[in-house]
């Protein structure tokens, strides 16, 4: 029984989300990597460290330079065979290619899973994380996504793995990549930060959101938003953290203005330590907060500032 | 160009569902259901496309019990001008209803399938990426903004870190994310004329699909229960208590 995760990167390394997949597959045995992409030396060297990988296998070509889901499926598909179990993150690349492979495998894919009971057994979050969900597959082959919050992460060094190159040969398959437009940030990653400061509707304006910075700076913390704030257009949508936008599960977790809807709490509620700073008295962000300060978010911000800066 | 749009009949996005005490679901019972709001965005999509006479015609398709009707009544009223119900009493899961869907696919022969990323029930995000690979379609899943010129679909997609645009070749499959537009309401004159729309039902053998799920539940348990935590007057004791008790700073 091996398993084969293809993994994410960038000029960084190993994204830590698909390590958090290897960790999630080396539960069940052998675990080969994937890396695929254009001119992805450095990312197969990168990937040949991770601990419990013993084999990296590498397609490099043009056609899979943007990871579209249509090339990357057949490439999995055509890899498949020597495989009982597929890994990926649930990121928007996961989400993208796998159920695309498990529909081209007749797999029923098992998407987002948050535990491994065994070989075919996973428990996996349904309702916005309202049920916990354990699953049995039938099906010959497994096809998942992993929701990285639930897993640590392996570390990104400590193993030594073969690297084998693999030939693809890629149909056009009718799309073509035009361009991106990513949010350039020196902060850490929403997924993969250790704080995470969030701001909703209460914020009132993008502007605003600078609010967030110097603390945000203190703590080393990725800034992410609710739903409202990114539909308000403060902020860009890959700051949404919920059900439909990123699962996070840092060691604190700072709500500000946001009131604690259901679909917001699905994507924060297992981090360790909440902090919520809300006006009004009865938002149900409180019910989650270890910490609740009531208080309104323009005197409290600059506040918290100052306060840290005494550290 | 014809368009086709599935939507799922879920329980209310409002409704915080509680899981049965035998641990077997969650309590669906008398809970108040309405159409995916992802699918919502879908619909509103198409009829877009139909207001710029881009579309010439929208069929509805949700599958599932016979109440999936209603589902389908309310993308009627909201714009899309008759229905299909695939109906069946079996839980039907994403590979299923890719298949089922592909059937009617080949039968209706749409340029574009449009549907939601996500059913908030069973939070799968599968069945569009599935549906397009069992038809060999280009699939630009969770868009923000989609365009049609001539026979490409410009489709500019929610990503990690931030908006991507790919083009693809028509006939495709785009799923919606929440960004995509506002779905109107369905006006009252609108929701009348929908009763007069046609809905065929059919059952998935007539599509020649065996919709029997791979996935069995085994069992539903509830999440750890977060326990609200204690009320800090100001700010200088959050600071005291996040550095000298939670110890997180
Ligand atoms: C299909 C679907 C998917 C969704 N997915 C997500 C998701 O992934 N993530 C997500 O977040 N939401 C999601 N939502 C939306 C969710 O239901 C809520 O609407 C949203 O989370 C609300 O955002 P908010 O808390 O910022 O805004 P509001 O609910 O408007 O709350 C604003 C809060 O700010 C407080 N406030 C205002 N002014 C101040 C001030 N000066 N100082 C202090 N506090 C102040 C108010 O008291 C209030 O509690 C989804 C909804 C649907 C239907
Ligand atoms: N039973 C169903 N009937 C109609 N459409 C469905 C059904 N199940 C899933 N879909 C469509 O597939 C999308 C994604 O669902 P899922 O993959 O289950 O998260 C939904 O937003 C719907 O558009």
């Amino acid at each position: 029984m091996t398993a084969l995760v293809l993994l994410e990167f960038d000029a960084a390394g190993i994204k830590q989300p698909s390590r958090s997949a290897v960790a999630a597959a080396a539960k069940l045995g052998e675990v080969h990597a994937l890396v695929a992409g254009e001119g992805v030396a450095a990312a197969a060297a990168a990937a040949a460290k991770l601990p419990g990988v013993t084999k990296v296998l590498v397609a490099d070509a043009p056609a899979l330079a943007h990871a579209l889901a249509e090339p990357m499926a057949s490439l999995l598909v055509a890899l498949a065979p020597a495989y009982s179990h597929l890994f990926a993150a649930a990121t928007a690349v996961g989400k993208n290619v796998l159920p695309r492979v498990a529909a081209l495998l007749d797999v029923q894919p098992v998407s987002d899973i948050a535990g491994v009971v065994d070989a075919d057994q996973f428990v996996r979050p349904i309702y916005a994380g309202n049920a916990l969900a354990t699953v049995k597959s039938a099906d010959a082959k497994k096809v998942i996504t992993v929701r990285a919050a639930s897993f640590d992460p392996v570390a990104a060094e400590g193993g030594s793995a073969a690297i084998e190159n693999v030939a693809v040969a890629v149909a056009d398959a009718g799309s073509r990549f035009v361009g991106a437009e990513l949010s350039k940030s020196e902060r850490p990653e929403l997924t993969a930060a250790r704080v995470v400061i969030s701001g909703g509707r209460g914020m009132q304006a993008g502007e605003n959101f600078r609010l967030l910075e110097p603390i945000a700076d203190k703590l080393g913390a990725a800034v992410g938003a609710s739903r409202a704030a990114v539909d308000a257009g403060f902020v860009p949508n890959d700051y949404q953290v919920g059900q439909t936008g990123k699962i996070v599960a840092p060691e604190l977790y700072v709500a500000v203005g946001i009131s604690g809807a259901i679909q917001h709490l699905a994507g924060m509620k297992d981090s360790k330590v909440i902090v919520a700073i809300n006006k009004d008295e009865e938002a149900p962000i409180f019910q989650v907060a270890d910490y609740g300060l009531v208080a309104d978010l323009f005197t409290a911000l600059p506040e918290l500032a100052a306060e840290l800066g005494k550290g | 160009m014809k368009i086709l749009v599935p939507v799922k009949r879920v329980v209310d996005y409002n409704v915080k569902v509680r899981v049965k005490v035998d641990g077997t679901g969650v309590e669906t019972a008398g809970v108040k259901m309405s159409m995916n709001p992802f699918d919502e965005i879908a619909v509103e999509e198409a009829v877009r496309l139909k207001e710029k006479g881009v579309a010439t015609e929208i069929v509805a398709v949700s599958m599932g019990i016979t109440a999936c009707q209603e589902t389908i009544r309310t993308a009627l009223a909201m714009g899309a001008d008759r229905g299909i119900l695939v109906e069946t009493d079996v839980e039907l899961q994403p590979l299923a209803v890719a298949k089922l869907l592909k059937a009617l696919v080949d039968k209706e022969a749409p340029g574009l399938v449009i549907m939601g990323k996500q059913a908030i029930d069973d939070d799968m995000n599968a069945t569009g990426q599935m549906l397009a690979a069992l038809l060999g379609w280009p699939q630009g899943t969770f868009a923000s903004k989609l365009t049609i010129d001539g026979t490409t679909a410009s489709v500019t997609r929610e990503v990690d870190g931030g908006l991507e645009t790919v083009a693809l070749a028509l006939p495709a499959v785009v799923t919606a994310d929440l960004r995509l537009n506002e779905p109107r309401y369905a006006s009252l004159p609108n929701i009348m004329k929908a009763r007069k729309k046609s809905i065929e039902t059919i059952k998935p053998a007539d599509l020649g699909v065996d919709p029997a799920p791979r996935l069995t539940l085994v069992s539903v348990a509830e999440p750890a229960k977060r326990k609200a935590g204690v009320r800090v007057a100001s700010v200088a004791e959050l600071v005291a208590k996040l550095r000298t008790e939670a110890k997180v700073i």
